[in-house]
């Protein structure tokens, strides 16, 4: 009678054993990421200031968040960094990832060299950034020293450009990433279409512009749903190069959020602000997740 | 790989390959220069740096910049030098790695041979929490460290990164067992082989390169978190890329360029011997976190 009790038992646990396996990770998954998006979201309606405190006020975070010229001004800045970064990522990406392409001798050295950035901090790598920027001791410095007097390049103390060295910087240390994920799509195009389209008669322009690059879709929508959560995540980056400056030049999202957090003590602004940045991820991330977990089945 | 790199090459004239090794060197240039900088910068007395050039090589050559860097430059208000700090982010980095990586490879066990109602959505659940804006859990994060009572400690950032590690080792796992033989598990199953069994003795031994793809993502991702550590470690207990911002960030006394540029190499330090070691699989953790499926 035992016997058949604890036969029972393991074939039992048996079949609850993969749900008991994954439910840990489940668990931690839907509170700390989950139940942390419900907390913000709650707290973006409270009037919660150094502390959470819920005293509920509606909208009102919201709507003074959107006359922050400060809040304002770091969207214009994530509008231009953004749009900045994914071309030029993109368009480097691709030319490197089909010069690449071209039975190039030293490619394997290439390559890596080209995708290193990826592998470093950006608050490691942005200390020679902001020193190479810098005109008093930077690349200005050096040109002058070698001769070339009258070479400006300041961008980084100037409140209008200051924000194209951010993406100078991202582009740095992404391109090289898209270069690889066009690559893995080049060579994953079947010969058989160039070669008739040589045969064809087709120019090499035409053929990449006609062929090679339409085939390449799939790899540009990657590409453009990665740059794009990157380039709303900024962070490291900003803080590394320019602590937000000079002024607000180069403010993002994401450090208007930590400001407001936890230095400025407005806390219902500033979860107001990552809700916002959450949705706009959200936005681009969830139908390219849906469709891809739907194609899998 | 090879051979279709091979067969697809398009034919180009002279000029047109000049051009394109041009292209490709310059760019090369482009992404070396930043390293060429802290390195060469690094081995340089601060005279030869405030009053020289940045891209000459140096005239003296001094170690003095590393060691200050390693254990005597001031960073915060104690003249520790870096090295307390590398050891945390190394206390917080490894045990974050093992165990996220344990629990992606059960996950992806689990959501390709054990399959259930609604898996799919679950693992899509996992997915997305790879990509949120991670401001969006900063504030009941730091309120449940806080109530832990392992706010500013290294636990609090194994916690941390073992939560928010878990979307990507999942994936790894899962989409590399789906590609493996369903039947072989089935087989096990009949020849009464049970769900832990299966996975040590079948599973695991064929893991190999997707392990090293996990622990390699997660390493690198850890140790170079940035947000995290500032959010919930900004003190004694802060890792090394918090510790290397505080130390060029400070705005007391000369700044001594030389020793920044020898610290940050040293944070580089350990993520670079990776990429150098194993960078193959670097990049395809790379391309797996972005071209799903």
């Amino acid at each position: 009678m035992t016997r058949q009790g604890e036969t029972d038992f393991r074939t039992r646990l048996q079949h609850w054993l993969p749900k008991v396996v994954l439910s840990p990770s489940l668990a931690m998954v839907l509170v700390f990421v989950y139940g942390f998006i419900l907390f913000t979201i709650y707290l973006s309606f409270t009037d919660s200031r150094i502390l959470p405190s819920y005293g509920w006020v509606g909208l009102e975070n919201y709507s003074k968040l959107w006359r922050l010229s400060h809040w304002t001004t770091s969207l214009t800045n994530l509008g231009i960094y953004a749009f900045l970064y994914i071309t030029i990522c993109t368009a480097l990406g691709l030319a490197l990832a089909i010069f690449l392409d071209q039975k190039i001798r030293g490619e394997g050295a290439l390559r890596p060299i080209y995708l290193y950035p990826m592998a470093l901090s950006f608050i490691v790598t942005g200390t020679a950034w902001k020193w190479f920027l810098d005109p008093g001791i930077g690349i200005e410095h050096t040109m002058h020293l070698w001769g070339w007097e009258s070479f400006r390049f300041g961008w980084i103390k100037d409140r209008d450009f200051a924000i194209y060295t951010l993406v100078i910087a991202a582009v740095w240390q992404t391109s090289g990433f898209v270069m690889a994920m066009f690559l893995a799509g080049l060579r994953g195009i079947d010969s058989e279409i160039m070669k008739a389209a040589q045969i064809d008669g087709a120019s090499n322009f035409n053929l990449y512009r006609r062929i090679v690059i339409p085939l390449l879709r799939p790899a540009f929508l990657s590409a453009f749903v990665i740059l794009a959560h990157l380039a709303i995540k900024s962070y490291d980056l900003v803080i590394a190069l320019t602590g937000g400056g000079p002024g607000r030049a180069t403010e993002l999202p994401a450090t208007f959020m930590y400001s407001y957090t936890f230095t400025r003590n407005q806390m219902g602004i500033g979860a107001s602000s990552a809700v916002i940045m959450l949705m706009t991820i959200a936005a681009i991330m969830v139908p390219y997740l849906y469709a891809e977990l739907r194609e899998r089945k | 790989m090879m051979s279709a790199a091979q067969t697809q090459s398009v034919r180009t004239g002279h000029v047109t390959r000049m051009f394109i090794y041009l292209f490709l060197l310059l760019s090369a240039l482009f992404y070396l220069l930043p390293f060429f900088i802290m390195l060469t910068n690094s081995v340089k007395p601060l005279g030869e740096i405030t009053g020289g050039n940045m891209m000459s090589l140096p005239e003296v050559f001094t170690l003095e910049p590393w060691k200050a860097a390693w254990s005597s430059a001031q960073v915060g208000v104690e003249p520790t030098g870096l090295r307390p700090y590398f050891w945390n982010s190394i206390r917080m980095v490894v045990p974050a790695v093992f165990i996220s990586t344990i629990l992606g490879a059960l996950n992806g066990y689990v959501l390709t041979k054990w399959r259930f109602r609604f898996d799919t959505i679950l693992f899509g659940l996992m997915l997305f929490s790879c990509f949120i804006p991670f401001q969006i859990v900063l504030i009941p994060m730091a309120r449940i460290l806080g109530i832990l009572g392992l706010a500013g400690s290294t636990y609090g950032l194994i916690l941390v990164h073992v939560v928010y590690g878990i979307g990507f080792s999942t994936l790894y796992f899962r989409n590399y067992y789906a590609a493996f033989p369903t039947e072989l598990v089935r087989a096990a199953q009949i020849d009464g082989a049970r769900f832990f069994q299966i996975f040590r003795r079948i599973m695991l031994p064929s893991s190999g390169p997707i392990i090293v793809v996990c622990v390699i993502w997660q390493f690198t991702n850890i140790w170079n978190d940035f947000l995290f550590g500032a959010s919930f470690a900004s003190g004694s207990g802060a890792p090394m890329t918090v510790a290397l911002n505080n130390l060029v960030q400070s705005s007391t006394g000369v700044k001594e360029y030389n020793v920044h540029f020898a610290g940050a190499i040293l944070a580089a330090l350990p993520t670079l011997l990776v990429y150098i070691v194993a960078g193959r699989y670097f990049v395809r953790g790379l391309m797996a976190g972005s071209v799903k499926g």
